[in-house]
């Protein structure tokens, strides 16, 4: 039997995520895990936007921004439960995404990229300035989800990191296997064939226009979710999540990977968010380092590192 | 009244900043069709630099001059070493090879300069002019000035002389500007120095004003490229005309409305140009023809 590129990603991913921990020397790598499956989960809508529909976006950190305050505002404001917050913040934010999209997809060219930036400094803006709501610069508490202590009343004790650790794997399960799904449905099949050629999508009936904005709504929501689940699991967040370097980093893990491939996007997510922890000195060449990255894998491996290491392995095109 | 006026008279030194960084834009723009995200970077790199021969003990005019030298020579070196090399890629991989660069840039200047603020002094003392009931800065008049005496030396160099007319013919139609004999590689490095030049230029002339550190010239390039799309993308009178209206829609969201929230004025622009007009001020009706 042969396993489909789909099965094998979602498979690999599984085993990874389970036999991982076998070799954590402490405690502390469940936290550097489960920030690796929150990146790239927030990476998975990035490839979708960009990898599939071709558009960019730099300010997919205000998304995460939305989802993050979401947990952290509705439940003690509202009283909505943490978990349902989840939801409210993914529902603002395809919202959002749609009203600033759709002007914007229905025109030619790259003006996603420049709109969604001025829509992440503004959503930035108003966290940091907001005082009254968001606490400003200084950051707020998120209130406990509430799942570990259920788990413990039915008798599964996990501490802190593993249960993040393994939440978050879980969720990265289910957001690759939905993007995957999308992959070869006959959406998806349209979007790949409007990165390949615009007229020649429209030719055949697309309607290019609501494509780019179903990909740039569903990307948000992603982006989301991973903002809300790096909230709860730090259980604190400032507006640093929504900045414009969040958002670069984003976007920077998934065109290391590989801006086409699911895998690629895990893989990019995990170096990028592993080197600031192997590297201390990291922080101080971070803009740099992310920058170099960009512009060298562009010029040498267009594909992201992880296509181009694949088309070596199988010695033939895809 | 007198408000409003003051209120106007902040917007349009802003809005000549703002033009000049969509001038830059709009240059690069139409030689490669590159939407050129480190532009704003350019504007930071002449203030920074500015400085910094200044403090090392140069004359002002001096270390300004060396500021916009040595960014063209920037400017020029990232058009050889990552756009020349990804030549013929999808549109995508040059808006991120761009962006990449903006960061790298942003990077290297932090560790180079330091993350504080700095600045260095007016060019004519800071006593300012009064009109009517408002104030100007001398240094306003510098910028307005210098946006100006940009503008007119392009329009010059684009119409009267013979490279710029390559410049132009290059950007009509990059393949029979080569058959016609013109060095279309040398037409890019050409492009990428006069747009590097003219955004160092900016940064030197704003800087007395509003400041600099290293990470000023992403606000820079979102409100060039507001500027530039307002005025129409590609055209430098709309690059005008687009950077001086968006500085004074600014300065009155500054005024009348919060000044935390000015930023916000060039994304209410951007929307408000793709909703409404998406070929700007001076744009010609339907510029794709497939």
């Amino acid at each position: 039997m042969r396993l489909t590129a789909k099965s094998a990603t979602l498979l690999g991913l599984v085993v990874l995520i389970a036999l991982a921990p076998l070799f954590f020397p402490s405690g502390f790598y469940y936290r550097v895990g489960a920030l690796i499956f929150v990146n790239a989960l927030a990476v998975t809508g990035i490839v979708i936007l960009t990898g599939w529909a071709g558009q960019i976006s730099l300010g997919h950190a205000g998304f995460a921004g939305i989802g993050a305050y979401a947990c952290a505002l509705a439940p003690v404001h509202w009283g909505i439960h943490p978990a349902l917050a989840v939801l409210l913040g993914a529902a603002v934010s395809a919202i959002l995404a749609w009203l600033v999209g759709r002007p914007i997809l229905r025109l030619k060219g790259y003006y996603l990229a420049v709109a969604s930036l001025g829509m992440g400094i503004l959503i930035s803006m108003v966290l940091n300035n907001e005082r009254e709501l968001t606490r400003g610069p200084d950051g707020i508490d998120v209130p406990d989800l509430g799942m570990r202590a259920l788990l413990k009343a039915a008798g599964l004790d996990l501490s802190n990191g593993e249960f993040w650790y393994f939440f978050c794997g879980i969720a990265l399960v289910i957001g690759a296997w939905l993007a995957l799904n999308l992959h070869d449905s006959p959406t998806g099949r349209a979007l790949r064939a409007l990165h390949g050629s615009e007229i020649a999508a429209r030719t055949v009936g697309i309607d290019v226009a609501k494509l780019k904005l179903q990909a740039f709504v569903i990307s948000a929501i992603y982006a989301s979710v991973s903002g809300s689940l790096l909230a709860l699991q730090n259980k604190f967040i400032t507006p640093d999540v929504a900045g414009f370097m969040h958002s670069v980093e984003m976007v920077t893990m998934a065109v290391l990977g590989g801006v086409g491939s699911v895998a690629g996007a895990i893989f990019g997510a995990a170096v990028l968010t592993l080197l600031p922890q192997v590297l201390t000195v990291f922080a101080e060449y971070e803009q740099l380092v992310l920058g170099l990255v960009m512009v060298l894998v562009m010029i040498f491996l267009r594909e992201g590192v992880v296509p181009s290491i694949l088309r070596k392995i199988r010695g033939r095109g895809e | 009244m007198s408000e409003l006026l003051q209120f106007l008279l902040s917007g349009v030194t802003v809005g000549a900043v703002y033009a000049l960084v969509a001038l830059g834009f709009t240059i690069i723009y139409n030689a490669s069709d590159v939407v050129n995200f480190a532009q704003g970077e350019f504007v930071m790199l002449g203030g920074m630099i500015t400085v910094m021969a200044y403090t090392a003990g140069a004359p002002l005019p001096l270390a300004a001059l060396v500021a916009i030298l040595v960014t063209a020579a920037l400017g020029v070196a990232m058009n050889k070493l990552a756009i020349e090399p990804a030549r013929g890629a999808p549109v995508v991989s040059l808006v991120i090879i761009t962006i990449g660069a903006s960061i790298f840039i942003r990077g290297a200047a932090q560790l180079i300069f330091g993350k504080q603020i700095h600045s260095f002094p007016a060019f004519s003392g800071d006593d300012p002019f009064r009109i009517l009931e408002a104030t100007i800065l001398p240094q306003s008049l510098w910028v307005i000035g210098g946006a100006v005496a940009v503008f007119i030396g392009l329009w010059l160099f684009f119409t009267r002389t013979l490279l710029g007319r390559a410049v132009l013919a290059t950007s009509n139609n990059r393949l029979a500007a080569q058959l016609v004999g013109i060095n279309t590689p040398f037409v890019m490095t050409l492009s990428f120095a006069l747009s590097a030049g003219i955004g160092a230029l900016a940064g030197v002339l704003v800087t007395p004003i509003t400041m600099t550190s290293y990470d000023v010239g992403l606000a820079f390039a979102l409100k060039g490229f507001a500027a530039a799309m307002l005025g129409g993308m590609g055209n430098p009178k709309g690059a005008l005309v687009g950077g001086f209206v968006l500085g004074v829609l600014e300065g009155l969201t500054a005024g009348y409305i919060s000044s935390q929230y000015k930023d916000a004025a060039a994304f209410i622009v951007i929307l408000g140009v793709l909703f409404f007009l998406p070929q700007g001020l001076f744009g010609r009706k339907s510029t794709d023809r497939v």
